[in-house]
């Protein structure tokens, strides 16, 4: 909070001081002032992006977890997919939109709502995928002296044990997925977005303009990644613990 | 004296046939009476741990014999002979205190109200009754320590193999918990091998410590304890306590005092 403030109120001097011309560069002031003044332009954008970014973290964590179930279920197809799943995650899938946008008309939001869906899938799908695995040595051993059957370990313990994998993962992708909408606004299609503002403004230099629906990007992350962190707290109360430990 | 648990000659190898072959245990022989609390006790690598995991059938023995009640371990297992609790409590963070409790009841098949009735009667028995609806991680250690002594001990096994349980508790809460255990094993008559790296505890728990040594793991001694079974906080500071105290701890030295190789 404290560093904020000093970074903003240095920004603002520095920019005042030194005379850099708005086109360069806005102060803080001036970011603010565009911002009031464009806001319903930004809220909308907003809306756009976080739309997209929600639909993808949505159906992403679904896919994430049926995929993550059913490789957990039968063995031969984990060791297939696992090792090809952590491959692809490596790529900056981010490109890949370059080529979906080609793939629809040029004012569908399908492609970056791809690209939001590939982002959140693969985090939960990691994710789960560990929690379905990993469990603890004492966990094992008390079902094995329980005499569990395979199907009983699975609903008993991995199941729920990946549970707060899953939260976890939805944590991490949340934020993924608004950058991903994002960034898949710079490569064409409807200029509705906070990406393709962003873009825009900056290119036609207004600078002030632009930075204030960069604000308005923070602000939709931020609104993510809280609402991911409150979903885990509800969810799996004892990873509170466990982190805060 | 009838029999718990017999182990005739057993040998148990890792990695047989590797660069990395570990003879964790060589003939070692031992006999645990009904209703006897028999500690295991050595230097780390002794395989206390893998001889508890041989009856318990969550190893195999590599050579050798072991019975549990009369049968084969792996019989044992799949009648729930034998209740089981590690140094971790290891309890379900999304399960109630009540349904960590009823588990393995569950898994057994036991119909729904049977098994919060033996739950209750378990949180009773180890004095936590008002927590049957509480989650693992909003209890204590020592307390998450005693619903895994209930869930251990919840299909009413005669046999209760403990592997360290105290071992992460802090030296107050932990002779609680073994005056606890002596209690509840008094009051459900369970025959319990214990093992632990604590001389003190193995000798105010026990009736009988078996002393191990490692490379490859064998029984040096056996050192019958011969306490009052009604021991309180005063048995910690009586003369024969600390004169077992010891014996044992010469025992672990291996210069043996007295009893010897048990032979019973």
């Amino acid at each position: 909070m404290v560093f904020g403030v000093v970074f903003l109120g240095a920004w603002e001097v520095f920019v005042r001081w030194q005379h850099v011309r708005p086109f360069v560069l806005a102060p803080p002031s001036k970011v603010w002032a565009a911002g009031a003044n464009n806001l319903e332009g930004i809220v909308d954008a907003m809306k756009v992006s976080g739309g997209n970014a929600l639909l993808g973290l949505l159906f992403g964590t679904v896919l994430g977890c049926l995929v993550a179930l059913f490789t957990a279920a039968v063995r031969w197809i984990g060791e297939i997919v696992n090792p090809l799943a952590i491959a692809v995650n490596a790529i900056p899938i981010v490109v890949l939109v370059a080529i979906f946008t080609r793939m629809y008309e040029a004012d569908s939001e399908t492609p970056r709502r791809i690209m939001t869906t590939l982002t959140a899938f693969f985090v939960v799908f990691i994710n789960v995928s560990r929690g379905l695995r990993e469990n603890s040595a004492t966990h094992n051993e008390l079902m094995q002296s329980y005499a569990a059957t395979t199907r009983q370990k699975f609903l008993k313990l991995r199941l729920p044990n990946a549970s707060s994998f899953l939260f976890t993962g939805i944590r991490v992708a949340a934020p993924l997925t608004v950058i991903t909408a994002i960034v898949a606004e710079y490569f064409g299609g409807n200029r509705n977005g906070l990406g393709a503002s962003i873009s825009g403004f900056f290119s036609i230099s207004k600078k002030d303009v632009g930075l204030a629906y960069v604000a308005g990007a923070s602000v939709l992350g931020l609104l993510f990644f809280l609402l991911a962190a409150v979903l885990e707290y509800v969810s799996v109360p004892w990873q509170r613990r466990r982190v805060s430990k | 004296m009838t029999l718990a648990v017999e182990v005739i000659d057993v040998h148990k190898v890792f990695n047989a046939g590797h660069s990395q072959r570990v003879e964790a245990l060589a003939a070692v022989d031992v006999m645990v009476g009904e209703g006897e609390f028999v500690s295991l006790i050595g230097p780390s690598g002794c395989g206390k741990s893998t001889l508890l995991r041989l009856v318990a059938d969550l190893l195999e023995p590599t050579a050798g014999r072991i019975a549990v009640n009369g049968k084969t371990p792996r019989q044992a297992r799949l009648d729930q002979d034998y209740g089981m609790a590690f140094q971790q409590a290891g309890l379900f963070d999304w399960r109630t205190v009540a349904k960590n409790i009823e588990l393995p009841l569950e898994l057994k098949g036991w119909d729904k109200a049977k098994r919060r009735d033996r739950a209750l009667e378990m949180l009773e028995l180890v004095k936590l009754p008002d927590r049957a609806d509480a989650m693992p991680w909003q209890l204590s250690g020592g307390q998450q320590q005693r619903i895994a002594i209930a869930r251990a001990l919840a299909s009413h096994p005669s046999l209760l193999l403990m592997d360290e349980p105290f071992g992460a508790l802090d030296e107050m809460t932990r002779e609680h918990m073994q005056a606890e255990l002596l209690r509840i094993c008094a009051a459900t008559k369970t025959t319990v091998i214990f093992v632990t790296h604590s001389i003190p505890e193995a000798v105010y728990l026990s009736d009988r410590v078996v002393v191990m040594s490692a490379g490859p793991g064998r029984i040096t001694s056996i050192v019958s304890v011969g306490l009052d079974r009604s021991r309180d906080e005063g048995t910690r500071e009586a003369k024969q306590f600390y004169d077992k105290i010891t014996e044992v701890r010469e025992a672990l030295r291996g210069n043996p005092v007295g009893a010897g190789r048990d032979d019973r």
